[in-house]
């Protein structure tokens, strides 16, 4: 295959190195006065990747010699990914325009794009090498958009946690990928999942060997999906990043990692699912439950929010745990809905502020929201109840996916434990709608910007009744990227 | 396909719970009364409308617009009546909250409006997941109803009740799924008449079960409906007890008895049991209470009880006189929650002591309070008297044991409603506060009249009521046939007017000879 084939299935990657380089340069020479210009560019860059997802990029097959896959299931997750990206850019300005001393600059639309890129190469490996060049791409970008206010310790702090963490997490990783080099001969999937296939995995020497790759590749990539027990590093990183930042984390990346676990799990180690199954199947439930029963203290909302998120994942996990095709599709519609809502939180998070337009960030302050703002009250006791999953919002249709793929797998305790334990979860998200709507007011919040409200009734549109009509074009696309894995 | 009639009861009080949101009070409360008459109108050209003995399912809609499930309504005998017993209360609760309800008038107003939608929507729905969405979409509204307009323990109360009643459904959730996948349809007609092998159908009634016992609600896991209920705004109780309960009682009906009738019978015992726990227990505790809400909250429970010893009885008496009961008792506890929110708005206090001697003040007053303890009672002529009856009877043929216990729940509820009327009603006027409360104005009388009327009309004339179910029990009966549990009363069919003694001693007579070849 000549490299122009090869260009052109990269051809969304290419167009966001690109761009982010040459916006490097505008920012480079612009300074911070560049910042906007910057930003709106980046924006359309995104979208520009989005639009070359429609060429070879989403079904051209495989690409450098088997190293990167460009199919439907990778065109899925970068939509996912860009559309989050780019939301994450647009509620930056109005942020740090408020935040004492540190501005917006126009490095933060760059190190966005640069993780973006990181995050779509993860999601097209098909190498375990290819897997870890993006997966540090998007992280190091990461860690310095954690640490982005200069002047705030506690995102300094978060910047730094997250590095430490995250680089334990890489080891990890590539000494899972180094167990699975040395005893399957290949890097590639196919031919990790060929030598899966072709080994006994009970008994032997090698088996262990085999094993122990599995579990370190599991181990890695769970922490970057945050699903316990890796999740240490969450709620502190979610506290300390600054709020357009954390909501970024919890979207975007969620999505890269999630997909790239499927990918791992389904094409290099398919032939292994009784293995990695189990290992799937606790941080599943121990997601869930700890999400749960871990937010119910929580008294700042971001911290909430992050313990909301590793709930998430435990639900999403449910249906990589049934490993098939309807699962792989269920995991995929899981993480749609969710970046929808958890996007939405995030703006609404962003709307929290006093009247000199400092950030706020207690439950304790939401008091009585439904009076002082009702329409805001009303978005987030939509984002809430959808994220606890209770009908007729569009959260439940994630849940509802993720289950089927699980019962009709046969997992019944799975399917039954995970829904029971959802009930914990509910109890949190309905302090937040009790704390808006049943208590006295607090002091009301400052007025917000118009482009993030409109966001913010996009979103609470979405998850609304209305969105079950997405439900036929949702399914047919997930089904769509899940079968191109199998 | 006709004209959708059954979407059209949905829009209007979903478009109105919308635009209540954006008008002032006053605007609020109109638009509110005039959505739910509106409904309430649709309701009567239902009614009349339906053809009764015609086809099971009628006004059928069908849409697939969801991918995995779709908009399928349509509704028999059984949604019928409970539709109509919904579009008929719900204007009698806004009219309630006209003036009781002084903050947030609008949110209120879209709260109940939205609830009135998911109560059609729930009795409505043909598709399996439809149904399971406006059966626990419910949850929310009333949530906000309670924890926004209830009394001082209001937080407690919304959360007992939002949490106990998710976690039943999602057991429920869990099976359903399992049912669509097993069956390859989401469609309620077409898995009636599916059959699950026995050991599943156990599984799948339990968990069924975990989410009908908590709404209907059976002892034990009733602890939340006092609680929801004496926290409640009075409409808001009105509701609950009206309609919200009857869920529980109509999903009996419609999934567990007909989809698992082999589980049905075998786990009868169970329901018995709970039942007559419940009947027993429940009554008694609603003897000693003090506050008025609370007690008619465990008569509540008591007659709910009388409902599932009737649905599992496998007869005809069981089935239609558990569907009276659940009907009666939407209007009469309704009837009361009205009564006592009557004399709440007057003196704020709930406290049985507190009040006394109200029939020589409040003459009116005692006289519909009068009429609505005796049909609670279940007195003949009242509509309580002819569904729990039936019940009863259709009981008697299954376990006389049982009936005899669930029988000693009409006497004990006859003692708590009389002393409760004794202790509020009769006697003489204590305090100077009782003694300035004026009678039922206009606006009360035309809450507490209807109510009076139908619940006259149920115990006079029950045939309108029998009439549009009588279908669907014989096709629920054909259906549960093969595994109706042996009864234990072996009751003997009349010999007319030949005399037993005639009868016998030729048939006798007849056998010995042919024994002897």
């Amino acid at each position: 295959m000549d490299y122009a084939a090869n260009l052109a299935m990269t051809l969304p990657e290419l167009v966001l190195a690109l761009g982010a380089i040459a916006l490097m340069l505008v920012a480079a020479w612009g300074g911070p006065a560049a910042t906007r210009a910057v930003s709106w560019t980046a924006v359309v860059v995104l979208a520009g990747a989005c639009i070359a997802l429609t060429g070879p990029a989403s079904s051209g097959g495989s690409a450098f010699y088997g190293m990167y896959r460009a199919d439907a299931f990778a065109a899925f997750a970068k939509v996912l990914i860009y559309a989050a990206a780019a939301v994450s850019i647009i509620m930056a300005p109005d942020f740090f325009k408020r935040t004492a001393g540190d501005n917006l600059r126009p490095e933060y639309p760059v190190l966005i794009l640069l993780s973006a890129c990181g995050m779509g190469i993860m999601v097209s490996a098909s190498d375990l090498l290819m897997l870890y060049v993006g997966l540090e791409l998007q992280s190091l970008a990461a860690y310095v958009l954690a640490s982005f206010m200069r002047q705030d310790t506690r995102s300094a702090e978060a910047g730094l946690k997250y590095f430490v963490l995250g680089a334990l997490a890489s080891g990890i990783l590539l000494y899972g990928i180094s167990l699975v080099y040395g005893f399957t001969g290949s890097t590639l999937f196919d031919e990790v999942a060929g030598a899966y296939a072709a080994a006994p995995l009970t008994g032997n020497g090698k088996a262990i060997g085999l094993l122990f790759g599995l579990v370190f590749v599991f181990a890695g990539l769970a922490f970057k999906m945050s699903a316990v027990p890796f999740h240490m590093w969450t709620p502190d990183v979610y506290e300390g990043a600054p709020t357009p930042v954390t909501g970024f984390f919890a979207s975007a990346p969620k999505v890269a990692a999630m997909a790239l676990g499927v990918r791992v799990a389904v094409e290099a180690m398919g032939p292994a699912h009784d293995q990695w199954r189990q290992i799937v199947i606790f941080a599943a439930l121990a997601s869930i439950l700890l999400g749960a029963v871990a937010a119910i203290g929580q008294q700042n909302i971001k911290r909430l929010l992050a313990y909301s998120s590793i709930n998430n994942v435990g639900f999403a996990l449910i249906g990589l745990a049934a490993g098939t095709p309807e699962g792989v599709a269920s995991v995929m519609t899981y993480m749609a809905i969710y970046i929808v809502m958890t996007l939405g939180s995030f703006l609404v998070v962003l709307q929290m502020r006093d009247e000199d337009g400092q950030p706020v960030e207690t439950i304790a302050s939401l008091a009585g929201l439904s009076r002082s703002r009702p329409g805001l009250a009303a978005a987030l006791a939509m984002f809430m109840f959808s994220l606890a999953g209770i009908p007729p919002l569009f959260g439940f249709y994630a849940k509802f996916a993720v289950f089927y793929a699980a019962v009709e797998a046969g997992l019944f305790p799975l399917a039954v434990v995970g829904i029971a334990m959802s009930v914990i979860g509910a109890y949190y998200y309905l302090r937040i709608v009790k704390t808006m709507y049943f208590d006295e007011p607090a002091a009301p919040y400052g007025r917000g910007d118009a482009v993030e409200g409109g966001l913010i009734a996009v979103a609470a549109v979405i998850i609304s009744p209305l969105g079950y009509l997405l439900i036929p074009a949702l399914t047919a696309w997930t089904l769509a990227a899940a079968n191109s894995l199998f | 396909m006709s004209f959708p009639i059954l979407s059209l009861m949905l829009a209007i009080p979903a478009v109105a719970a919308i635009a209540c949101l954006f008008l002032s009070a006053s605007a609020a409360r109109w638009t509110a009364l005039a959505a739910t008459l509106v409904d309430l109108a649709l309701g009567v050209v239902l009614w009349t409308s339906f053809d009764v003995g015609g086809a099971q399912w009628q006004f059928v809609e069908y849409a697939p617009v969801f991918g995995r499930f779709a908009w399928a309504l349509g509704i028999d005998g059984y949604a019928l009546l409970l539709i109509a017993l919904s579009v008929f209360l719900m204007p009698i609760c806004i009219g309630a909250s006209w003036q009781a309800i002084e903050k947030r008038v609008p949110e209120y107003m879209a709260a109940f409006l939205l609830t009135e939608v998911l109560m059609i929507g729930t009795f409505a729905a043909q598709d399996l997941f439809l149904f399971y969405i406006f059966f626990e979409a419910g949850l929310i509204p009333m949530f906000l109803i309670i924890g926004i307009w209830g009394g001082v323990n209001r937080i407690y109360a919304s959360y007992k009740f939002f949490l106990y009643t998710l976690l039943g459904s999602l057991l429920m959730f869990i099976a359903m799924l399992y049912m669509s996948i097993t069956a390859g349809t989401t469609s309620i007609p077409v898995l009636l008449n599916y059959d699950f092998p026995p050991q599943v159908q156990t599984w799948l009634w339990l968990a069924f079960f975990a989410s009908f016992a908590v709404k209907m609600p059976m002892w034990p896991v009733h602890t939340w409906l006092p609680d929801a209920h004496v926290q409640a705004p009075t409409a808001g109780s009105v509701i609950l007890a009206g309609v919200l309960l009857k869920l529980g009682g109509y999903g009996f009906l419609r999934f567990s008895l007909p989809m698992f009738p082999e589980a049905s019978a075998s786990l009868v015992w169970l329901v018995f049991g709970l039942s007559a726990v419940a009947v027993i227990y429940t009554s008694l505790v609603a003897l000693v209470q003090s506050d008025m809400k609370k007690l008619i909250a465990y008569s509540s429970v008591a007659h709910m009880a009388i409902v599932t010893i009737g649905l599992f009885a496998f007869n005809a008496q069981g089935i239609e006189g558990a569907m009276m009961v659940m009907l009666g008792h939407g209007l009469v506890s309704g009837a009361l929650f009205l009564c006592v929110g009557v004399i709440y708005d007057r003196l704020h206090t709930r406290e049985i002591s507190r009040y006394g001697g109200l029939a020589i003040n409040m003459p009116r007053y005692a006289i519909l309070f009068l009429l609505f303890t005796m049909a609670s009672i279940g007195l003949p002529g009242t509509s309580n008297f002819v569904g729990e009856l039936l019940s009863l009877m259709g009981t008697y043929k299954v376990s006389t044991t049982i009936a005899l216990l669930c029988t000693t729940g009409i006497i004990l509820g006859a003692a708590y409603m009389l002393y409760l009327y004794r202790r509020v009603v009769w006697g003489e006027i204590t305090s100077e506060e009782v003694r300035a409360m004026p009678d039922l104005s206009g606006r009360e009388l035309w809450l507490l009249v209807p109510i009076a009327a139908a619940v006259l009309w149920m115990g006079v004339y029950p045939e309108s009521f029998l009439a549009p179910m009588r279908k669907d029990t014989q096709i629920l009966l054909a259906r549960i046939e093969r595994a109706t549990p042996a009864g234990d009363s072996r009751p003997t069919k009349g010999t007319g007017i030949v005399p037993v003694a005639h009868a016998e001693t030729p048939a006798t007579g007849h056998e010995a000879p042919g024994s002897a070849h």
